[in-house]
């Protein structure tokens, strides 16, 4: 009875996850079609060895190639690993003093605080983007703002830039990158930093020496858990970007509903996943790593 | 005094300094105070610590022994009073820039570190060139016989190395004082004995000054030179641990450590004896200093009474009495006897099980005699 238990979600994994990837893979080695599904060739079992015969020849790696040939893709690649590397980084500067903070307040104002990273989550996400949108209108409040307080002459353009993206991925991901360093900061122990002031360091010392190499895990943790979905990340760049170049999900987008394009679409799609593989990996055996040494 | 120490069989010969009016104290406290809101969890504290002192500080739960270690360590800033290290108020001065070392009581090993690294620790903060750093800590190592332990991580050790691995962090920066609080509380009864007595060589061969915080009072017994007993954040008695059990200064002392039994009564007219008691008159060895009439406590402990079958012939007649045996404790080495008087008075007596028989002497129920000498009789005034 327990096996069965155990095997729910690998089969939970299999149906949701393995299925449709390998639908979509499938796809990949297509090729469009003016049809209802648009491409070539469909799996159809009734054909029976025949038909899946003449399937399996119908598949190729023509779509691959062609990503490879159009700077296009390889550019829209390269654009999302600079901007979730980027926006990663300024996660982690941003992320860590509040963390940090976070754990210098007394235990019941730090659930408090943490109920307030929290918080944006009970609304909508898609809400939450359109409202920087307003924010950073021509004449939004940003830069009534600026304006007011004399920081500019002229109201700088917000909307349409990398900078609205940043802006936009750093508010959306912040919770992701504090809640797992909160969460390693605050099992720290703190007569760990009592015997490094009594051993001599000064507090910048005891954080320099002690509290940021223990706190690596946490760290890691926090940036895989942004930098692995702002690769794939549509809505952002989408409505607070600009047109010269998009992030891949963009790319992935335009193929699949302007080009209608299945085939290419989820080429693209599959060879994000191998990009993302190496990074989901290390985060895994991270989190593996960091079960063991607690048990 | 230098005899009363020399009877507590583990203390240095003649080692008390704190009997020698010229000499200065190490580690001079000054009406030191320290609140956490209302409560005083030191009130008002002076002490004298001496130079090659292994001192403890012992008390219940909640006394202020381990604040008081902690204001030393810098850990905490007193609200009043001074801390004196060599006459410099160091009150001010910050945990890294005092000449003073904490072993904590959970070790507090850096987990990112290997031993190695663990001890060399506060060296490196000191800004030794790197072959010092790596003598002192092989020299350390030695001394706390963990050669070739060095690359291991705290993960992989036992808890007993885990504390010499403390100890040795603590020792290697040659503080003026070592303060350990409650280093072997986390050890076992056999290995508790084994670290108490390593910890007494240790500082005997470095000289050096160690300060303990404990709640167990056999451990202050066996390696303190002098123990402060605290309560509710004020000394209680400061003395050697001899004088401490057969002389405590209060009826609070005499029975926090060990076990008394306490009678109370009115001093007699002669001025050595006590009366009204529940043995009746007790002959005392000693003049009382009280005036006749007022309101004392006499203390024995239980292994100073005799306890025969019939009443005792010898003289005075005074410090006897008959009672009945309640319940009797084994504990091995001796026998602890709840005795019940006639009046109902309850008492204690020790008796060390010399005989191996295991033919009991005196049983259950049985009436016997207890009697104590008249030296054995402590008068307490408060």
């Amino acid at each position: 009875m327990a096996k069965l238990v155990v095997r729910i979600p690998y089969v939970w994994m299999a149906v949701f996850f393995l299925v449709p990837f390998l639908i979509v893979l499938k796809i990949s080695l297509s090729q469009t079609a003016i049809a209802q599904p648009p491409y070539t060739p469909v799996f159809d079992l009734a054909a029976g060895w025949h038909g899946v015969r003449s399937f399996l020849a119908g598949l190729s790696l023509d779509n691959f190639a062609f990503l490879g040939s159009d700077p296009l893709y390889i550019l829209s690649y390269m654009k999302s690993v600079e901007i979730a590397a980027f926006s990663t980084l300024l996660l982690l500067v941003i992320g860590y003093p509040i963390a940090y903070a976070i754990t210098r307040t007394p235990r019941r104002v730090q659930a408090v605080l943490v109920l307030l990273v929290i918080l944006p989550f009970w609304t909508s996400f898609l809400i939450r983007i359109y409202a920087w949108m307003n924010i950073l209108q021509h004449d939004g409040p940003l830069n009534q703002l600026l304006l007011f307080l004399h920081i500019v002459r002229e109201p700088p353009a917000w909307l349409s830039t990398d900078t609205a993206v940043y802006i936009g991925i750093v508010y959306s991901y912040l919770p992701f990158m504090v809640l797992p360093l909160y969460a390693t900061l605050e099992k720290l122990d703190e007569t760990l930093l009592e015997a490094a002031a009594d051993l001599g360091c000064p507090r910048w010392k005891t954080f320099w020496l002690v509290t940021l190499p223990l706190s690596a895990p946490g760290v890691l943790a926090g940036a895989l858990l942004c930098f692995i979905p702002i690769c794939g990340e549509f809505v952002i760049p989408d409505l607070l970007g600009g047109s010269r170049t998009s992030m891949i999900g963009q790319t992935v987008w335009t193929e699949f509903f302007a080009n209608k394009d299945w085939p290419t679409a989820s080429a693209v799609a599959v060879v994000l996943v191998c990009l993302l593989v190496t990074p989901i990996v290390v985060f895994q055996y991270q989190a593996m790593r960091g079960a063991e040494r607690r048990s | 005094m230098p005899t009363a120490a020399a009877k507590h069989g583990f203390a240095k010969a003649g080692f008390a300094p704190w009997t020698d009016s010229a000499l200065q104290p190490l580690l001079r406290i000054e009406d030191l105070s320290k609140r956490f809101g209302g409560f005083a969890a030191v009130d008002q504290l002076s002490l004298d610590i001496y130079q090659g002192e292994f001192f403890a500080l012992l008390g219940p739960s909640g006394c202020g022994k381990t604040t008081l270690l902690r204001l030393i360590a810098g850990f905490e800033a007193p609200n009043e009073g001074r801390i004196l290290l060599d006459g410099v108020e160091i009150g001010a001065v910050p945990p890294y820039r005092r000449p003073v070392n904490m072993m904590f009581q959970s070790y507090a090993l850096f987990p990112h570190l290997n031993v190695e690294a663990n001890i060399a620790f506060g060296l490196k903060q000191e800004g030794l060139p790197r072959a010092e750093i790596a003598e002192r800590v092989g020299e350390m190592l030695t001394l706390v016989r963990l050669e070739g332990f060095g690359r291991r991580k705290p993960q992989e050790l036992s808890g007993g190395q885990r504390q010499r691995v403390a100890l040795a962090r603590s020792l290697v920066k040659r503080p003026r004082i070592l303060l350990l609080d409650e280093p072997m509380a986390a050890l076992d009864k056999k290995l508790r004995g084994e670290t108490q007595f390593e910890l007494m060589e240790l500082q005997r061969r470095l000289g050096l000054t160690f300060i303990i915080v404990t709640h167990d009072q056999s451990e202050a017994m066996t390696v303190a030179d002098r123990i402060a007993v605290m309560d509710r954040g004020r000394l209680m008695q400061v003395a050697t641990p001899a004088e401490i059990y057969e002389q405590p200064n209060s009826r609070w002392v005499a029975d926090f450590i060990g076990n008394i039994n306490l009678f109370e009564g009115r001093v007699g007219d002669d001025g050595t004896s006590v009366e009204g008691t529940a043995l009746g008159r007790i002959g005392v060895a000693a003049k009382i200093d009280a005036e006749p009439g007022a309101t004392v406590w006499v203390a024995v402990r239980p292994e100073k009474i005799r306890l025969t079958p019939s009443e005792p012939a010898a003289e005075p007649s005074h410090n006897r009495i008959a009672a009945t045996v309640a319940d009797i404790g084994y504990l091995g080495d001796l026998s602890i006897y709840k005795l019940r008087t006639g009046a109902g008075a309850q008492l204690q007596a020790a008796l060390a099980n010399t005989l191996r028989s295991s033919e009991l002497k005196i049983g259950w129920n049985d009436t016997v005699w207890l009697s104590f000498q008249p030296d054995a009789a402590i008068v307490l005034t408060r």
